[in-house]
């Protein structure tokens, strides 16, 4: 197969080269400009979720195309790259934010939650994420980041009747401007140490060992680090996850959690690998603590948690400790491991936070696990689909949960880091402690409050997301060969600039 | 050119705006922090531009239009807020709790 060669030089290069981007662009500001007028009553708001899907299917359909055809970059790509990592994260946070409108459909009706603002805020904040997985250059991870922060900051507080939607984003709002502030000063300094902002010729400096020594660039790796920390919420950086997540509607948590999550770790993975890649010694060590730190302190305090939709929010901070592992193993091998995790994490979560939108009442943040007892005798598909969610964020094998981990295992033993290995195992039998009591308590227990069952409902969306979901899972832990290629193929084009690119045979 | 003095200047204007985050309780004054911040570093990247050349310029012109839309929309967060609690100390905005 001949790749197709983009001239990046070009405006109909660029227009190429930018096409899911400028499909989802135009497809939100059509959408703002029509809900300018109609945005009264539900019918509008139906119409707005559905015309948002269309948009995002349409993307994907632009990133898959653009993918199979082999898009090469004709010359070295100054902002915005074209390999498989671009596309297959592109393709995961599609599929986040189809899952996540899918749900909101329903869930903002029965919530009264009547702003079409929401798609198309979900939108743009869609453009930052691809372009963030795309980024060639730190300046586009930059705008990236902030286009999809400011969107979602607006997202978490879209209730706006509840004081605690406000607080949500109050809190995101605050510590997400001040992660940005650090981010940026790593950007500076980085510049300062290289003279550029370009990833790929950022690496070409630091082929210059007395370049690699600077004090300026192991600060402003560090200072990256933090900003990508609060990010993805990593460990010491973590104090408003929890919080937010709890605050927030429970579809925008479902995109917070999964494909916002994915897309600062996708930047992280980037600027890590493909920059810094011969600077590791400025930060593979951080890296590490933050991981530990990140897999110890989630998995402890979600033993805790009583209340289920706080203990998926620290359960998701311990899930960005096994992908901090992947980075730190800083190899290729590492990168794909964080795509395959992240695709099958991306699908664990949203639908976990599915059967949570569809069993709770008002926000959920109320619902405690032992409200899940019985609920199989009543909704056996449900509890069902809720089960293979939990044991795939267990990592269990037979879901697509165990392959991820096994791969960032396998990356991590293969770097020379047994020690982090061991700390996943570890941190993984104690998720064990939080994840088996939901399935008992849907399984084992008797049931306690029989109105929880019988007033479970998902509109069609939600029930679409949640098989699906179950359903991809479980077929990816038994067969996952041809996503495995994909990842594989994908993330060594993190390393080797200008590789032809292609969807394996 | 006095570059070691503007890269001095703008790590304390940083400082003082990590530090005024982390110290103060009044939403309105964190913000006003993370503004300082954000200026800080385009001070950065002005004063390293002079010696690498004009891209470090450019960042600034994008890091001030990002930081006119976090304005707006932090300054709506806050006023919504407000019309919950009467009140934009951090203090008194407690309702998550784990």
């Amino acid at each position: 197969m001949t790749p197709m060669l983009i001239d990046l030089s070009a405006p109909a290069g660029i227009t190429l080269a930018l096409l899911p981007e400028i499909v989802l662009t135009g497809w939100a500001l059509i959408l703002l400009l029509v809900i300018g007028w109609r945005h009264g009553d539900p019918d509008h708001h139906r119409w707005a979720g559905g015309f948002t899907l269309v948009g995002l299917l349409v993307a994907l359909g632009t990133v898959l195309w653009l993918w199979r055809a082999g898009a090469t970059p004709d010359g070295l790509p100054l902002m915005i790259a074209l390999d498989g990592f671009r596309w297959a994260t592109a393709a995961i946070f599609l599929i986040g934010g189809i899952a996540a409108v899918l749900l909101a459909q329903g869930y903002l009706g029965r919530e009264r939650i009547l702003v079409p603002e929401f798609y198309a805020l979900v939108l743009f904040a869609m453009v930052g994420m691809l372009l963030m997985g795309g980024a060639a250059d730190l300046i586009v991870v930059f705008l990236g980041l902030e286009l999809m922060s400011l969107s979602v900051y607006v997202l978490a507080g879209i209730k706006r009747r509840s004081p605690q939607s406000a607080e949500a984003a109050l809190k995101y709002f605050l510590l997400g401007a001040f992660a940005s502030g650090f981010l940026l000063y790593g950007i500076a300094l980085l510049y300062g140490a290289t003279g550029t902002t370009n990833l790929q010729a950022i690496a070409l400096q630091l082929a210059d060992s007395e370049i690699v020594g600077r004090p300026m660039l192991a600060l402003g790796a560090g200072m990256l680090l933090v900003g990508f920390g609060f990010k993805v919420s990593a460990v010491p950086f973590h104090m408003w996850a929890p919080d937010v997540y709890d605050g927030a509607p429970t579809p925008v948590t479902a995109y917070m959690a999964a494909a916002v999550k994915a897309a600062g770790f996708a930047a992280l993975v980037r600027v890590a690998l493909t920059a810094l890649g011969d600077a590791t010694a400025a930060w593979q060590t951080t890296v590490w603590w933050l991981a530990v730190l990140t897999m110890v302190v989630g998995n402890l305090v979600a033993l805790a948690q009583r209340r289920l939709k706080r203990m998926l929010a620290y359960s998701s901070i311990a899930h960005a400790g096994y992908l901090l592992v992947a980075v730190a193993a800083a190899t290729t091998q590492g990168g794909s491991a964080f795509l395959f995790y992240a695709f099958a994490y991306t699908l664990m979560t949203v639908g976990a936070f599915a059967v949570l939108a569809a069993v709770g009442r008002d926000g959920e943040s109320d619902l405690l696990i032992d409200d899940f007892n019985g609920l199989a005798e009543r909704r056996p598909w449900l509890s069902f689909a809720l089960a293979v969610f939990m044991l795939s964020l267990l990592g269990f094998p037979g879901t697509a949960g165990f392959i991820g981990k096994w791969l960032i295992l396998a990356a991590a033993v293969d770097a020379g880091q047994a020690t982090l290995a061991v700390m996943v195992v570890g941190a993984s039998v104690l998720s064990a402690g939080y994840y088996l009591p939901v399935i008992m308590a849907m399984y084992m227990k008797p049931s306690e409050r029989a109105e929880v069952a019988e007033g479970a409902r998902l509109a069609r969306g939600g029930r679409l997301v949640v098989a699906a979901a179950a359903v991809v899972l479980l077929l990816f832990g038994v067969w996952p060969n041809r996503a495995l290629d994909v990842a594989r193929d994908s993330g060594r084009q993190l390393a080797v600039p200008g590789v032809i690119i292609g969807l394996p045979r | 050119m006095l570059l070691g003095p503007a890269l001095g200047v703008s790590a304390l204007l940083f400082a003082i705006g990590v530090g005024g985050v982390l110290l103060r309780r009044n939403a309105i004054v964190i913000f006003m922090c993370v503004e300082l911040m954000l200026n800080a570093v385009n001070l950065t990247f002005v004063a390293l531009a002079q010696q690498i050349g004009p891209q470090g310029q450019v960042i600034v012109f994008f890091v001030m239009a990002v930081a006119a839309a976090e304005a707006a929309v932090g300054l709506a967060i806050i006023l919504a807020v407000y019309r919950h609690k009467e009140s934009v100390n951090l203090q008194d905005v407690n309702l998550l709790r784990g």
